[in-house]
């Protein structure tokens, strides 16, 4: 779910805004912690500028996007589909990616999704190997992810390219993404993206992991 | 192709001819220093580029053609097919790079003359245009790739086109890449962070015309 901005006038303006078919815009998220709480894992000029530029950049450029979906005609609509799948993706994507993040993170999970991660992958160490070598291997910009797959009732892994979203593209409900656009680790480790993905395991908020495994297991 | 010129692989290559063996593919070198884009594009990131990204194509562009070769000796199709993606990030990245360092130089920037700004305002308009026009498709990249200029052979023109990550100009379009424009952000990131425009602005100060 997308956080929307809470705003006392806008709800007042709503009535009306609803009679013109308006919708509340998308807003940055907070970041949970300050830019500098995952040193020395991340850095905190790359927090700072992935989060107040390029995740903000997104933000506004859906924006953008859905005010000129809503005004288009069908052939328009088709045509602003890779701006809206580019920025929605972006958002969605940093929005859950915050939240994987924590400054307490690292160690492994407990209980139910330790368990399921065993069940699916073998082992936790399989686990991590098997995510950070699809993120890794990843060809240009992209993600790597683990998912659940509801259909068939376990855990997943995939990589998607640039900012498709895990689940507008694949179905697959997103846990855990990891961020492997070079900006997300090039100031700080420079080409060598294998040592950014041994670092950011130190930093995964398995608290956050869990609650979204236990929210699509419902 | 880069040659090593080496006496002694001289004397060697009927036998290496007779086993089927391919010369590898090495790195170019630089035609100019690290530091010699500055202040336009700085060294650290010349240095990263050529010798960490570029080696890494290089390298394993190498592993994937030895592979390649083998599977074409079995006839296994399934993993030639499994091996072209690899082909074409890793072979893709060398020609783009390869192309890409010739297309920069210190004594860069300036407008090209003669026939080729003839037909830059022929196709564009102007130069001006073209300058805009190039920088918008390369700006306007959504994740990783390349801007180009390449020349249209069945048509005679000039056109400008952009190609996602590695994919290769003219093995993917059929236009003949003449300026390419790399627009990864381990291209410019060190140096202009998120603003890629700014990238783009500075790096028609090293356009080695002559080269184009």
């Amino acid at each position: 779910m997308l956080s929307r901005a809470v705003c006392g006038t806008s709800r007042q303006l709503a009535p009306v805004l609803g009679y013109l078919g308006s919708r509340q815009k998308h807003s940055l998220p907070d970041l949970p912690y300050d830019y500098g709480a995952l040193e020395p894992h991340i850095n905190a000029q790359i927090m700072q500028l992935h989060h107040s530029k390029h995740h903000a950049a997104y933000v506004n450029n859906l924006n953008v996007t859905e005010e000129k979906y809503q005004e288009a005609l069908a052939k328009a609509q088709i045509a602003l589909q890779p701006a809206l799948k580019f920025n929605g993706g972006g958002h969605i994507n940093h929005s859950i990616f915050w939240t994987n993040l924590s400054p307490n993170g690292g160690g492994e999970p407990k209980g139910e999704l330790l368990e399921a991660i065993k069940r699916d992958f073998g082992s936790f160490d399989k686990f991590k190997e098997k995510l950070t070598a699809a993120s890794v291997g990843v060809q240009g910009s992209g993600w790597g992810w683990l998912g659940f797959n509801k259909e068939r009732g376990h855990l997943q892994i995939a990589a998607c390219p640039n900012q498709d979203p895990l689940q507008g593209t694949t179905g697959l409900i997103p846990l855990l993404g990891i961020d492997v656009w070079e900006h997300a680790y090039y100031l700080q480790y420079k080409n060598v993206r294998p040592d950014y993905l041994k670092a950011i395991w130190n930093v995964i908020n398995w608290e956050n992991v869990t609650e979204r495994y236990m929210a699509c297991k419902k």
